[in-house]
């Protein structure tokens, strides 16, 4: 598409969901109801470890409003022995993560269920439930989950041939490894550990679920995938994907965590039983107990170079949690680690580590940010120790065109070496800093993705366009949709509605993740939206008895050309909409695809830090991201996803962490003591789009809402070393760490 | 126990609802009344999905008894636009890509307002710590301060 002539694409033009969102009328999944519905609760584990030896409900069915109660008997069982992968879930682990079976595998793990009247009867029903617990030993961090003897989740979990909480691992090579090592001038080996920290959407899960009595299901939920929705649910429950319809509400954040069913499957049985719909909504703390988050970490980082500057060897290893199900992120942080960078000899490998809290899900480029922040601030020593420029060292290294990376693939055209050279010329990278402040910088890599999009694209009677896809639209791809479908049919964006259908009435859409929605719907809606033009213009070719390959479609118009140049007056899209009758019928089409082609995203950071050293606490002063974004077809909501992965890495690097009693239990589980950044806390967040089209995308799209968050972490670490002279190896760098570790020496040094 | 009845005005209108002791003014708002703009993001006043006006005060509906509604004035925000007009908070919001998922808008909508209403003229400093009470995980704040100094100034120049 020729870039000058865009009208649409590339302009900041208002969501089509905008008005319903500031006035308070778009419905959340919490948000709708229905006659007659009645209020489903939870009953979670107070153990980190138990087997359940039995459950008695009779106490709560019996209780006046009570008209259901669930527990794992009600739910499909998935055999340990083999493995069900549904996209990047195992039904194994599903079926025994919405309802404990065998053993309550950490502290709100959910063991019953009950629907009732009222949200206070079914609480008092919870109460009245007696589970019979044999409470067992626990274990929560990595160290202690992999020390011989530790507590084990799982009887079938081996590693080396022995019974372990290592579930899995991976490895990814290059070259030979020591050869490598040998012809490095520096080679600094550090390890590292980050806290496991929540998606922190805020909206909490919720879904209204109403079943009839011939089995057809209705689903109102909030989630990153209304066909994932359905797929679980029908798989836990036994209902056909034909008996279920899967609405999704708008979604209230997800960042991966609404990649996942917890109430759906378990208010679908409720009301199977009950005859009722059934509505539950978490509570804050229930999401902080029992849903995410991403995974905390271990990880051993060694980079050699020569002194010159050429990195020859990297080698990295990284333990990450689980939760109590196998299945944490290692393939992000051990694929995405060193791919920023041309390096001949790698090794990168990942373990996957289960203990018993909350079983991770998803988070924005899942695994990449731990896999960048040990990566990234080990080259920062490097640096230091060649007495060179970090941002030169990372240029000097850069992947680019033809690198072949250790995760696999070799690269085509990447934007990261600009990512790098657009940051070292950037005012913000010379500016002057004070006493007790420091920058930092760093680059990061995750892969993005593409898959299954369906898209359909109808003219209505009067001439205007519907354009329904299939993705839960979680931060403005209706805008941008809106914005490509006005372009390629020459009208005004106003004139076009972009609608996320249900799963009975748009095509196969895989999850709104890996940041791949506007990839994978632009692909579809660019398909579709040029059969409607071959239509369109085969309409006006029949009103004026000329071939359709003699009409051309400009500006909105049907326009005669060739030998038949103006001998008829252009048609409007609405005036061939009105004769769409008489001219062979409704006018539209739809397209279903499995998209292929999303090339991975690049970013460089640049952060600036201040150390109030009498209070420990880090404030960012400036912060700046520069981002090969592929094309940004609606500017300011590219920039959106960059501030926003900004301000969740900041939280990542500063604040956020679980923390866990002496009793196994999350003792931070609310907005209070889990600190995310409110406002006060941050600068304004510049964003620096540097569009470096997609070759293999119709308008040069690549993803841009996961790598966001995966350098910041480092670049804010580089900053905070910059600030004091010295590191901290784990995160978050919260005011008591930071206080801790400034002693007299560092201080003076500092000053 | 039987229920309290309690008179009110909401958004302008009169009201008349009933409600257990230990209800919230959400609780109430989201439920009985249908007005669920406002919204429950953690139900212990950490996060402002929920702020409302109480008369000329900024609150957090969850923390709020339904009870003490009696003879107040509230304003949530269903009661923002007037009509099909948009407050100028709403519709400068809309144009600078000040929300992602939205969740939090309605509470950073109201808050805002009721900043403006105090100072019109609000430095970025007081934006931020004024809004430091509404959680946002998407936008990391940036156009969302930029929007209320953007109306802010607006507003002004519209006075003058």
């Amino acid at each position: 598409m020729n870039e000058t002539s865009n009208k649409w694409i590339g302009q900041n033009t208002i969501r089509p969901d905008g008005a319903d969102k500031v006035t308070g009328r778009a419905a959340y999944g919490a948000d709708t109801t229905m006659p007659g519905m009645i209020w489903g609760s939870v009953l979670r584990s107070p153990h980190p470890h138990a087997r359940i030896r039995s459950i008695d409900t009779s106490k709560a069915e019996a209780l006046p409003g009570v008209k259901a109660v669930i527990t794992a008997k009600d739910i499909v069982e998935f055999p340990l022995d083999k493995s069900v992968v549904l996209g990047i879930q195992d039904m194994r682990w599903m079926c025994r993560n919405v309802m404990a079976r065998e053993k309550a595998l950490f502290h709100g793990h959910p063991v019953a269920a009950v629907a009732a009247t009222t949200e206070a009867i079914a609480a008092e029903a919870c109460k009245l439930i007696d589970v019979d617990y044999e409470v067992l030993p626990w274990v929560i961090e990595i160290e202690d989950a992999i020390k011989p003897g530790a507590p084990l989740l799982h009887d079938f979990i081996q590693f080396e041939g022995k019974p372990s909480n290592i579930a899995g691992t991976l490895e990814h090579k290059l070259g030979d490894i020591d050869a490598g090592f040998a012809q490095a001038d520096v080679v600094i080996e550090r390890s590292f550990t980050t806290r496991p920290v929540h998606q922190g959407y805020i909206e909490t899960h919720a879904c209204l679920v109403s079943v009839s009595a011939d089995g057809k299901t209705t689903i109102w939920s909030s989630s990153q995938g209304q066909f994932m929705v359905r797929a679980m649910t029908s798989l836990l429950t036994g209902l056909p994907q034909s008996s279920i319809r899967a609405i999704p509400a708008e979604i209230g954040g997800g960042f991966g965590g609404k990649t996942i069913v917890y109430l759906e499957p378990l208010a679908t049985v409720l009301s199977k039983k009950s005859g009722r719909p059934v509505k539950m909504v978490m509570s804050r703390e229930e999401v902080m107990r029992a849903t995410g988050p991403t995974s905390g970490s271990m990880s051993t980082v060694k980079i050699g170079a020569t002194k010159d500057g050429k990195i020859v060897a990297a080698q990295g290893t990284y333990y990450l949690q689980a939760g109590a199900f196998p299945g944490s992120p290692i393939r992000g942080a051990a694929g995405c680690a060193f791919a920023p960078y041309d390096i001949p000899n790698v090794i990168s490998r990942g373990f996957d580590v289960v203990s018993n809290r909350s079983k991770v899900a998803a988070y924005r480029a899942p695994g990449a940010p731990i896999g960048a922040y040990a990566v990234e601030c080990v080259l920062d020593e490097i640096a230091e120790a060649l007495k060179i420029d970090p941002l030169d060292l990372r240029i000097q290294n850069a992947a680019r065109e033809g690198t072949k990376a250790a995760h696999g693939p070799v690269y085509p055209r990447i934007g990261l070496l600009e990512t790098m050279e657009a940051a070292r010329a950037h005012p913000h990278y010379k500016a002057p800093l004070g006493k007790f402040q420091g920058r930092g910088v760093a680059s990061g890599f995750w892969f993005n993705a593409g898959g299954e999009s369906s898209a359909q694209v109808n003219i209505t009677e009067d001439g205007n366009v519907v354009v329904t896809t299939g993705h839960p639209d979680i931060g403005g791809s209706r805008a941008a949709i809106a914005n490509i479908a006005a372009e390629l049919l020459g009208i005004d964006y106003r004139r076009v509605s972009v609608l996320i259908g249900d799963t009975a009435t748009v095509g196969y859409s895989n999850l709104t993740g890996g940041s791949r929605v506007l990839f994978a719907s632009a692909i579809v809606v660019t398909e579709s939206a040029e059969q409607v033009i071959g239509q369109l213009k085969a309409r006006a070719a029949k009103v004026w008895g000329i071939s359709a390959d003699a009409v051309v479609w400009e500006n909105g118009e049907a326009r005669p050309s060739g030998d038949h140049t103006g001998n008829f007056p252009t048609m409007t899209l609405a005036e061939i909409a009105a004769k769409a009758s008489e001219t062979g019928g409704p006018i539209g089409a739809g397209v279903q695809l499995n998209t292929t082609g999303a090339e991975g995203g690049f970013s460089t950071h640049i952060c600036d830090v201040e150390v109030d050293v009498e209070l420990g606490i880090v404030s960012v002063l400036r912060y700046t991201s520069f981002q090969d974004v592929g094309r940004a077809v609606h500017p300011a909501y590219v920039e959106g996803q960059i501030q926003g992965g900004a301000a969740q890495g900041i939280g990542w690097a500063l604040n956020e962490e679980y923390i866990y009693n002496k009793d196994g239990k999350v003792d931070n589980p609310g907005f209070l003591d889990y600190r995310m950044p409110v406002c006060s806390d941050l600068p304004m967040l510049d964003a620096v789009m540097i569009e470096i089209p997609n070759p293999k995308h119709p308008q040069g799209v690549r993803g841009v809402g996961e790598v966001p968050l995966v350098p910041v972490m480092a670049a804010v670490a580089n900053a905070v070393h910059s600030a004091l002279g010295k590191r901290f190896y784990s995160l978050p760098m919260s005011p008591p760490k930071v206080l801790e570790g400034l002693d007299e020496g560092t201080l003076q040094a500092a000053e | 126990m039987a229920k309290l009845h309690v008179s009110t005005t909401i958004n302008g209108e009169p009201t008349e609802f009933l409600c257990e002791a230990n209800d919230s003014m959400l609780d109430v708002l989201r439920g009985p009344l249908g007005l669920t703009g406002s919204k429950e993001g953690c139900g212990s006043g950490d996060c402002g999905a929920c702020s409302i006006m109480l008369d000329d005060r900024l609150v957090c509906s969850c923390l709020m008894l339904a009870a003490e509604a009696e003879d107040s004035d509230i304003t949530t925000i269903e009661g923002m636009a007037v009509g099909e007009k948009l407050h100028p908070l709403q519709q400068k919001f809309l144009e600078l890509a000040a929300l992602q998922c939205g969740i939090c808008t309605p509470g950073v909508l109201v808050a805002s307002k009721a900043l403006l209403e105090r100072n019109l003229n609000p430095t970025e400093t007081e934006v931020r710590y004024w809004l430091a009470g509404n959680l946002c995980r998407c936008t990391g704040y940036d156009k969302i301060v930029r929007a209320v100094l953007d109306t802010a100034a607006e507003m002004r120049e519209a006075a003058q």
